[in-house]
């Protein structure tokens, strides 16, 4: 999308993700999601009286895991209690890092070759999760309300970028590859439909060269369509308020996905005051040089990296191939296609199939051995599957496991003679002269018609290719 | 009545057993209970189990622990599973803890029998017991009079013989002053010495919890058990608990001990008197008097009055009727927790949480809580200058003996100033006792205070115990 002339925006980003440890901040419950609601608790995570917290090193390392990784300064830091009612936080205050945070300064560079500036990464307590039953769906208004704890106490870090980003596209990236970060340290799954990862944005516009205009917020985007949406809408929206005359109030908005629009949550008319002050309760955080250290030699090559380290590989680097390294590197799929290459697997045939179906399968992925993987590629490249037959095995190892040849075996997948694929070629041109003689005057389209008519007599179990190149002989 | 050094080697030797030990204490209990409102709850069926379990080790020939059948009252702001834990408030109405305090698991590992929980001012914040929801406790020596607080009844269970010794917490002076008005020993530890972990927070940098006993030994014995590393505190020492009850007769010789001006200056006549004939008793035990000024103390009480209901005003905010407690309805959430709020606290925690909301405040905090940190750390700087000189310091304990009930309960600021000699050891997170010598207005007991620095706690019971003796008390 393209601003109005002489008019840019001006966006940063503020990208909360939950840490991906095996118990919480403060106590030893399970960060799990999906439990049955208030399993996952005890007097600390829901803030009983006398109960205290005590921090969960993991959760340390993995905020400065991400810190060091977006190259942030990793500083001596403090606790604060960030003070205000609401139900689903059982402590009336959120125990969060304030100005002294872990990790300060730092940037991330985007695949286009931009840099965004970090501004800080903090360590903060997840809330728990209310549902409003009946009324608008809202607090206010609500008959009832129910309040699950299990997330309640959950590590977060809170990644706040610097007002660097000028485009909704360049918003999105950002998000895309401080998720490929993420999910690379270790940190996160960088799951936002479940939540783990979310982001505000802070969006404002101006004509070029004057200084920032007014923002607002944008609070609670979980996808990075969604973002990049949100943030089009709202800028277009602040630059039609101003060509009218009018002034861009403050406040937090509100992203509704169904109409497209944002909508004010609440104004800022003056700052809130959540009184602030140091967490008597825990003692300063000082990660000392060795542990520092110690996260920084563990820490796995980063997505940019890998990509370059991918594409070097390609003998044709095609704009589709490049994109399909992205998607596989974003998801932390690039060992799958680095080992199909090392055996011999061609890269136009292992980075789709990565890129596409194993990316579908993505939650599956525990069932699939990189053996598997390659051996799957490597009998569809030889010509004894189909791609749709290959496509139906990888679904079937995802899903359950298993070996691929006993899978196509089980499936009747039986390689397609090649005499009998010639013998079929030749009787469906009999059968079809009309779209033979169109196909023989150079109306390539009709050439998908024979490879339809083909799949539907062998199941699907011929090579569209090898069809092509039978239609081809006989043109 | 027995010493729990007494209690704890007859149940062990099986010259007495846990369980008669348990009946004494429960027959005085139910005696005067009634008349003086020390427990809000005696857990009788529980204390009877512990009891039982005492007396079955020692049967069994093993050591029953430290506090063999020795019976502990327990302040009601300490958590005991499933035990109804109140503050002496209103909002924690039929609340019964999943969890017990790290200190109570440690009373009971030790052969220790908790026998119920005692009346407070409610969520600590008093020195009277008379903001206690539940009525004032009156102090056994003199029943028209106060016996202190905020741990007003843990004094008076022991100063009415119910139990030997009771635990309290002191977050300003909550168990020094009670102490000193009943005639007891009371310590606070250093910060961190002992686990907070279920003690329900006041001001969770000031908060310690410590002992209540007639006499020195005892007092050591119980924080001996209840100090150490807790891994559920974060700001809990790290190490193990110190030896104090061997540590109780090595005497004061050699010792310089610091006599504070603000430490007596503004105190009555009759306290005047107690704490100089004190420097006069270490002298005779071989210390050395030297007479200091600390004009920081005299910042204490002010910073103090910011800082504990700052953190008060945050610790406070769960009591909103949404999870446990007294929950009155509202047409709304927030109307909810408006409702259940105003109705459960009284007045005192009200004051107290305003007052803290307002130096947190933006616009308010530098020129409140900012600046009542900066007094802190300068009290602290006056403490490290001051034990650079002396070993020990010597002060009143009280401006004054047991005052009589209703006499400060009008004017807040007259009620916080009979903190004003307690509050220093607070603000530096340093150990201070007070340990009765002699007898003021009316025959009533006058608590003198020994303060020292960082886990000095095995010199203060010494110095105690020094005292002790010249009182009279061998």
């Amino acid at each position: 999308m393209t601003l109005p002339r002489d008019w840019e925006m001006v966006v940063g980003l503020e990208v909360h993700t939950e840490l991906k440890t095996a118990t919480k901040m403060f106590c030893g419950c399970a960060n799990s999601f999906g439990s049955e609601p208030n399993t996952n608790v005890c007097p600390i995570c829901l803030g009983l009286p006398g109960s205290l917290p005590v921090l969960n090193a993991r959760a340390v390392e993995l905020a400065m895991a991400i810190g060091t990784a977006l190259h942030s300064t990793i500083s001596p830091s403090t606790f604060h209690r960030k003070n205000y009612f609401y139900p689903d936080m059982p402590k009336d205050f959120q125990i969060s890092q304030y100005d002294l945070p872990i990790n300060v300064g730092g940037y991330l560079d985007l695949p286009d070759g931009s840099r965004v500036s970090i501004e800080r990464a903090h360590l903060e307590e997840d809330t728990g999760k209310s549902t409003h039953l009946g009324g608008s769906g809202r607090i206010h208004g609500a008959d009832r309300s129910l309040v699950d704890y299990n997330r309640s106490g959950v590590p977060l870090v809170e990644i706040v970028s610097g007002p660097d980003i000028r485009s909704s596209a360049q918003a999105r990236d950002y998000a895309g590859e401080l998720r490929g970060i993420l999910i690379a340290t270790g940190a996160s799954d960088g799951r936002m439909e479940e939540g783990s990862m979310r982001i505000d944005a802070n969006v404002s516009v101006r004509k070029a060269g004057e200084s920032f205009g007014t923002r607002c917020e944008i609070k609670n985007l979980n996808s990075l369509r969604s973002l990049q949406r949100a943030i089009d809408y709202e800028a277009l929206r602040q630059i039609e308020l101003l060509e009218e005359g009018g002034r861009v109030r403050q406040e937090t908005r509100h992203w509704d996905e169904n109409l497209g629009t944002t909508s004010t949550m609440r104004v800022k008319e003056e700052a809130d005051d959540y009184r602030y002050f140091r967490e008597p309760d825990l003692v300063d955080l000082i990660p000392d040089q060795a542990w520092q250290d110690r996260v920084r030699r563990a820490l796995p090559p980063m997505p940019a990296e890998r990509r370059s380290v991918l594409s070097a590989r390609l003998r044709e680097p095609s704009e589709s191939l490049l994109d399909a390294v992205s998607v596989v590197v974003d998801l932390g799929l690039d060992p799958y296609v680095q080992g199909a290459l090392d055996a011999g697997v061609a890269a136009e045939l292992a980075l789709p199939r990565a890129a596409n179906e194993l990316a579908a399968g993505i939650d599956g992925l525990g069932n699939l051995s990189f053996d598997a993987f390659n051996e799957t590629l490597a009998m569809e490249q030889a010509g004894e599957l189909s791609a749709t037959q290959a496509k139906t095995v990888l679904a079937e190892l995802l899903a359950h496991g298993g070996e691929p040849r006993a899978i196509a075996a089980s499936k009747g997948f039986e390689q397609l003679e090649s005499g009998a694929l010639t013998a079929l070629v030749a009787q469906l041109i009999d059968e079809n002269p009309d779209e033979w003689s169109r196909y023989r005057d150079g109306d390539e389209k009709l050439a998908q018609f024979f490879i339809g008519q083909v799949m539907k007599l062998t199941k699907g179990q011929a090579n569209g290719k090898e069809v092509i190149a039978e239609l081809q002989a006989k043109r | 009545m027995k010493s729990a050094a007494e209690i704890a080697r007859d149940v062990q030797s099986g010259a007495s057993s846990a369980a008669s030990e348990l009946k004494t204490a429960l027959t005085q209990i139910h005696a005067r209970n009634e008349e003086l409102n020390v427990f809000l709850y005696v857990d009788e069926e529980g204390a009877m189990r512990s009891a039982a379990a005492v007396d079955e080790r020692v049967g069994r020939g093993e050591d029953a622990g430290p506090l063999a059948g020795v019976p502990v009252a327990l302040k009601d702001n300490l958590c005991e599973v499933g035990i109804p834990t109140t503050c002496a408030s209103k909002i924690l109405k039929g609340w019964r803890p999943p969890y017990s305090a790290t200190v109570i698991d440690r009373l009971l590992a030790a052969g220790a029998v908790p026998v119920g929980k005692t009346n407070l001012d409610e969520f600590a914040m008093g020195s009277s017991t008379e903001n206690s929801a539940f009525g004032p406790t009156l102090n056994p020596l003199d029943t028209s009079r106060v016996p202190g607080g905020s741990s007003g009844g843990s004094a008076a269970a022991v100063a009415a013989d119910m139990t030997p010794v009771s635990l309290g917490s002191d977050t300003g002076g909550s168990i020094r002053q009670p102490a000193a008005f009943c005639g007891l020993v009371g310590m606070k530890p250093s910060y961190g010495l002992v686990s907070r972990y279920g003690l329900i927070a006041f001001a969770s940098s000031l908060d310690q919890i410590g002992p209540f006993a007639a006499n020195v030994m005892d007092a050591a014995l119980v924080l001996e058990v209840i100090a150490g590393h807790d891994p559920l505190d974060s700001t809990s020492l790290a190490e193990p608990a110190p030896s104090l009850a061997s540590h109780v007769n090595d005497g004061v010789a050699g010792k310089r001990i610091g006599l504070v001006r603000e430490l007596i200056d503004g105190a009555d006549e009759d306290v005047v008197t107690s704490v100089e004939r004190a420097a006069e008793a270490m002298k005779e035990a071989g210390a050395t008097i030297v007479e200091l000024s600390v004009p920081e103390f005299r910042l204490g009480l002010s910073a103090y009055y910011l800082i504990a209901p700052a953190e008060a005003s945050s610790n406070l905010a769960r009591f909103d009727g949404v999870r446990y407690g007294l929950r009155v309805d509202g047409d709304d959430v927030t109307a909810m927790m408006e409702a259940t709020r105003t109705a459960g606290f009284g007045d005192e925690v009200k004051r107290r949480i305003m007052l803290g909301t307002y130096a947190l405040s933006a616009g308010y905090f530098d020129a409140y809580y900012g600046q009542a940190l900066k007094v802190r750390t300068l009290t602290i700087d006056a403490f490290d200058r001051a034990y650079q000189q002396v070993d020990l310091i010597l002060g009143a304990t009280t401006p004054s003996v047991a005052f009589t009930f209703g006499s400060k309960t009008s004017d807040p600021m007259a009620m916080y100033l009979s903190d004003v000699f307690t509050i220093p050891s607070n603000l530096s997170g340093e150990p201070a006792i007070s340990v009765p010598f002699g007898t003021g207005e009316g025959g009533l007991p006058v608590g003198v205070q020994l303060l020292g620095p960082g886990r000095s706690e095995g010199l203060l019971f010494a110095g105690a115990r020094v005292l002790e003796i010249a009182d009279g008390r061998p």
